[in-house]
């Protein structure tokens, strides 16, 4: 394959902020868009070691998100600590199949799909791989829209814990694993936005 | 330096570049080489609409603040908590980090947004360029990914079948304001043509 036309190889730079191009200067330092005044860069900054720093990070962390209670429900039976899996397995028994079904996907699923998909994807781009870079580069595009939904679980225990909080006979309080699993979510996140997918591209081409 | 590059278009997700070309009305232009979005042609009352979507937006944003999600009848006792207050029962019982994080996602980050947008485009349609529209632009494009006003809707639905099954729940005025408010901000979001506000703002630089 023959070195695609992209802005680096043509000395330019892409603001990523309102997209300008605009000449890469001459001197060090960083340079400037001239019209967003974002700071200029080829290639996201330390991109590798920062996705990898905040992957390995939240998949440390989402081990006790899933081991700790994320709610703890205190009644005049006792109380009862839920972890995430415990209060799918909740909805599921109780008939609400969907909400189920739902929140299993968000809490469960996603974060974990995210872990792996953005293993798999700077895994490749640290060995160099070649293989598939448009189906990388969709994956990428996917995880980035559905990170987000993992958020659901927080808002959840939020409010069950606001509203079953002053009655004598029953009260939600958010556990520990509320703050770790919060964290798994914006740790995977920064993952991805630290992950510039450009440098997938990067060694296509290079061959001979 | 810009004149020779105005009319070429890096892809943001493979760097590949491309040249500008006029697209038919509402069309979209996609990279050839990753299909990653590049640019498309707005309508041309793009950001009056996204102004007109963005102030709506800030005024449901104050209803859905200020009344109660829920509410529920549990043992002859009322209860109901508007989004501030669960974030702050939550700050009061220790879980700080995600009271936090509660209140970043679902009241800081779409506030900022749907203000600063507001301010923004009321600034271009006066065909003014000051008043800190450049850095209030750059600064919203960078805190949406963290506006969740969606999943919290989502989420309250989901506490709400919950607590059907331990008490009587009714949905409060600011429900139904947040799920408009989702959807409202995801039209302005749709209708906003920044292409078009950044080409405006960097007209005189």
């Amino acid at each position: 394959m023959s070195a695609a036309p992209t802005a680096a190889r043509l000395g330019l730079l892409a603001c990523e902020v309102c997209r300008l191009l605009s000449r890469a200067p001459h001197s060090r330092g960083t340079a400037h868009c001239p019209r967003c005044g974002a700071a200029l860069h080829a290639r996201k900054p330390a991109s590798l070691v920062r996705t990898w720093a905040f992957l390995i990070a939240a998949m440390i962390l989402y081990v006790p998100a899933n081991t700790l209670p994320i709610m703890d429900t205190s009644s005049l039976f006792g109380t009862q600590s839920n972890t995430i899996f415990s209060g799918v397995a909740y909805l599921w028994t109780s008939g609400s199949f969907v909400l189920a079904l739902v929140v299993f996907i968000a809490s469960v699923m996603v974060p974990l799909a995210k872990m792996i998909a953005l293993t798999v994807l700077a895994l490749s781009v640290q060995l160099r791989a070649t293989w598939h870079p448009r189906t990388r580069t969709r994956l990428y595009r996917v995880i980035e829209f559905i990170g987000r939904w993992s958020m659901l679980d927080i808002y959840v225990v939020t409010i069950l814990a606001a509203l079953v909080h002053v009655s004598t006979l029953a009260s939600i309080q958010a556990g520990p694993a509320a703050a770790a699993f919060g964290a798994v979510v914006v740790l995977t996140m920064f993952a991805s936005a630290s992950f510039d997918p450009r440098l997938i591209w990067d060694v296509m081409g290079e061959q001979p | 330096m810009r004149m020779s590059a105005s009319r070429l278009i890096a892809c943001l997700e493979c760097d590949l570049l491309h040249r500008q070309v006029r697209l038919p009305p509402g069309a979209e232009a996609h990279c050839i080489r990753c299909g990653a979005r590049l640019y498309r042609r707005a309508r041309p009352d793009a950001n009056e609409r996204a102004l007109a979507l963005a102030l709506a937006a800030s005024i449901l944003f104050a209803v859905a603040n200020a009344f109660p999600i829920v509410g529920m009848e549990m043992q002859g006792v009322h209860t109901s908590a508007t989004l501030f207050g669960a974030a702050r029962s939550l700050w009061d019982e220790g879980a700080r980090a995600v009271a936090t994080l509660v209140c970043v996602t679902t009241i800081l980050v779409p506030a900022v947004e749907l203000v600063g947008l507001t301010w923004v485009l009321a600034l271009l349609r006066r065909g003014q360029r000051g008043w800190g529209a450049v850095p209030m632009l750059h600064f919203i494009e960078s805190v949406k990914p963290w506006g969740m006003v969606e999943v919290f809707v989502l989420g309250v639905l989901v506490a709400l079948v919950k607590l059907a099954h331990i008490a009587s729940v009714e949905p409060g005025v600011a429900l139904f304001a947040f799920g408009a408010l989702m959807l409202l901000i995801a039209a302005s979001a749709a209708a906003f043509d920044a292409d078009a506000a950044w080409a405006q703002l960097g007209a005189g630089a």
